[in-house]
């Protein structure tokens, strides 16, 4: 099968499939994909490493090994995730493993940014209704929940809870306009345009 | 929505066009690269049939991989070798310029661009590495980028960026003898918090601030990611100019004197306005160490171990998994917990200036039975003037082992790794758990002195205490 074909494309509205949570504040992107993983040229393998030495620690027990949640697709973390290093490998990791789209209290800048180059989409609700929802998904593991971007909500049978979303990438990702290369090769001119009013590209005249 | 700040003109600058989803289409002056985030981009240049935009603007280095023991070609790890290999491939191909292994000018991406004159005020600067926000200390706008926006700068020299909010944080009075730059940032980060700098730059300004080194300032602005700053910088003065003149990409000739007239212009205004200010009082503050597992659980080195009952609730949860994990119990002191490793080196604190302060304790002294201690200067250029100096004999005569330059056990990803749940004094920049190449790996932060005086009593000691006597003054 090529895996491939699971990532990301084009406009992103919905996103269905059960939730996993994961719960601390500040985790950081080491511990998400640890550092030994990054000797590589390819992102092809690091989903089966996702939290390598959590996991480990936990034997089995890591809500990323439970039965309960393979298969999983929405992941549900609470305050500052995915802070520390740049390492794309991070959000590359959790997307090889199966994770579609995350919801926390706060994401880490450029974990963020990382998310939205990939078309993962990062919702953040207040710390409140973000412990309701994990209480009920930690109760109710075997629900399918829709996590609408147009409605800005993850709604099951009988729960629905409002979603925040930062306005510009939320039009990118409603757009499919989240793959940025495009869009900056595409203004061209006024790149060349802009080269020529940087004074330290022009010998500061 | 902050105004007049040097974030704000060197943003204006650089901005080339709005985007459809509202975001800037930013210019980058100066893309650095290296071996680990850049292979995957440059893959998807070719998946995509692009070229690399601006090649001059784009410089590569060689860091976190290379084992500092023998730096012999091949590498003894051969995915080591593959990331090095693809890497001069890459750069061959499209005409960039790699300061590799030997070059005499390769070392941590974040020490060569300072020393090469690369980083300058009013640039932007991008590189797939979090660290970069260490370039703002020369008034740059410097920040770290994921491996799909290498892609996008290797294509276009620019990226779709949202504006920051500028935080000020004032630091005024004088720093006290055995009290350092990474003891300031440390405490800094302690104070805010490890998420507050989310969604800002900081600016570092302050009497306490401009009296630093270009050296220093790094240090400064390294750790502002630590504190979620993903961008921290420090407006450029009279001490940014005397340490770019003369250095190999620094404007020369005629161009000089421009250049400077400029960036004269490129600090903040007087009147400008910021979104948020805090001050700290620099004549507060203690060597710092860390005691948990983010750079945001650190304490003075005369202070106890924080009670989590007595922290703010948001805090008492990662309190005590830290606890947990660090196997350290609640009131007790910090000073005199023994070690296991000495770790001196990395973007934080790898710089000449940092291994002086570390040699001034060391020499003179010996390193404490069974503990492992070692010295790996920031780039070639940094072990050569060290060399220079003679203070890899000064290590060596006090028993630290004089390493090849590289990113060492900052993160682990050569050779020099934590064993079982060591316990590290570490001049680096992050505590994280599995950090330092051990999933049970410990590791304590704090400035290159304070390592030196942790090995030589294989415990954390309080490094005014050395200053204090007589034989510390045989280096200037």
């Amino acid at each position: 099968m090529d895996l491939k074909t699971n990532f990301p494309q084009g406009p992103i509205k919905i996103i269905n499939g059960r939730c996993i949570t994961l719960v601390g504040n500040d985790i950081d992107t080491d511990r998400i994909i640890p550092a030994r993983f990054l000797k590589c040229v390819s992102f092809e393998s690091l989903g089966e490493n996702v939290f390598a030495d959590d996991r480990i620690q936990l034997k089995g027990k890591h809500p990323f090994d439970k039965k309960e949640n393979k298969g999983a697709s929405i992941l549900v973390v609470n305050d500052n995730f995915g802070c520390g290093s740049s390492r794309e490998h991070a959000p590359q990791a959790l997307m090889r493993w199966g994770i579609k789209a995350i919801i926390g209290q706060s994401f880490a800048e450029i974990f963020y940014g990382n998310c939205l180059a990939l078309g993962i989409p990062c919702a953040t609700v207040a710390n409140k209704e973000l412990i309701q929802m994990q209480k009920v998904i930690k109760n109710y593991p075997e629900l399918h929940w829709d996590l609408n971007l147009q409605q800005q909500s993850l709604s099951s049978s009988n729960y629905e809870w409002h979603l925040d979303f930062e306005s510009g990438g939320l039009e990118m990702l409603l757009t499919g306009k989240w793959d940025a290369t495009s869009q900056l090769i595409s203004q061209g001119e006024k790149i060349d345009k802009r080269i020529k009013l940087i004074p330290y590209l022009n010998n500061f005249t | 929505m902050s105004s007049g700040t040097l974030y704000d003109k060197v943003w204006d600058l650089h901005t080339v066009a709005t985007l459809p989803g509202g975001s800037t289409q930013l210019f980058i002056g100066l893309h650095l690269i290296h071996e680990v985030t850049s292979p995957q981009a440059f893959s998807a240049l070719k998946d995509k049939n692009l070229s690399v935009r601006c090649p001059n603007q784009t410089i590569a280095t060689v860091d976190h991989i290379v084992p500092t023991i023998s730096q012999k070609r091949p590498f003894a790890d051969p995915l080591a070798e593959e990331m090095l290999s693809t890497l001069e491939q890459n750069c061959s191909e499209h005409g960039i310029t790699l300061f590799g292994l030997n070059s005499g000018k390769q070392g941590i991406v974040h020490v060569i661009a300072p020393e090469l004159g690369l980083s300058q005020p009013g640039m932007t600067v991008a590189c797939g590495d979090s660290h970069t926000s260490t370039h703002g200390a020369f008034g740059a706008i410097a920040f770290g980028i994921g491996t799909s926006q290498v892609r996008d700068v290797l294509a276009s020299q620019s990226l779709a960026m949202n504006k920051l909010k500028v935080r000020r944080i004032q630091i005024d009075g004088q720093l006290n003898k055995g009290v350092y730059a990474k003891d300031l940032i440390l405490h800094v980060i302690r104070s805010l918090g490890v998420k507050a700098g989310v969604g800002y730059a900081y600016e570092f300004a302050g009497t306490a601030i401009e009296a630093l080194s270009m050296e220093e300032r790094m240090t400064i602005c390294n750790m502002a990611i630590e504190g979620g700053a993903r961008c921290g910088y420090i407006n450029p003065d009279q001490i940014t100019y005397e340490y770019l003149k003369g250095r190999l990409y620094s404007p020369q000739g005629k161009s000089w004197g421009k250049a400077v007239k400029w960036w004269n212009n490129l600090a903040s205004d007087a009147n400008a306005t910021f979104d948020d200010e805090v001050n700290f009082d620099a004549s507060n503050i203690a060597p710092t160490v860390t005691w948990g597992i983010t750079p945001g659980q650190g304490i003075g080195i005369d202070e106890n171990l924080p009670i989590p009952k007595s922290l703010d609730p948001n805090e008492r949860i990662i309190a005590e998994e830290a606890y947990e994990y660090m196997n350290l119990e609640p009131g007790k002191a910090i000073e005199g917990l023994n070690i296991d490793v000495c770790f001196i080196g990395s973007c934080t604190n790898g710089r000449l200036s940092d291994l002086k302060a570390a040699a001034k304790i060391a020499n003179g002294r010996h390193v404490a039975k069974g503990i492992k201690a070692f010295v790996v200067p920031g780039s070639e250029q940094v072990a050569k003037e060290a060399e220079k100096e003679g203070l890899d004999k000064v290590f060596q005569k006090a028993g630290f082992e004089w390493r090849e330059p590289g990113c060492s056990m900052c993160l682990a990803m050569n050779p020099d790794k934590l064993v079982g749940n060591q316990i590290s004094a570490s001049s680096s920049n992050r505590n994280f758990k599995g950090r330092q190449g051990s999933a049970s790996g410990r590791t304590l932060l704090m400035s290159p002195a304070m390592v030196a005086a942790a090995a030589i009593n294989g415990k954390v000691t309080d490094v005014r205490k050395f200053l204090n006597e007589k034989s510390s003054n045989q280096l200037s």
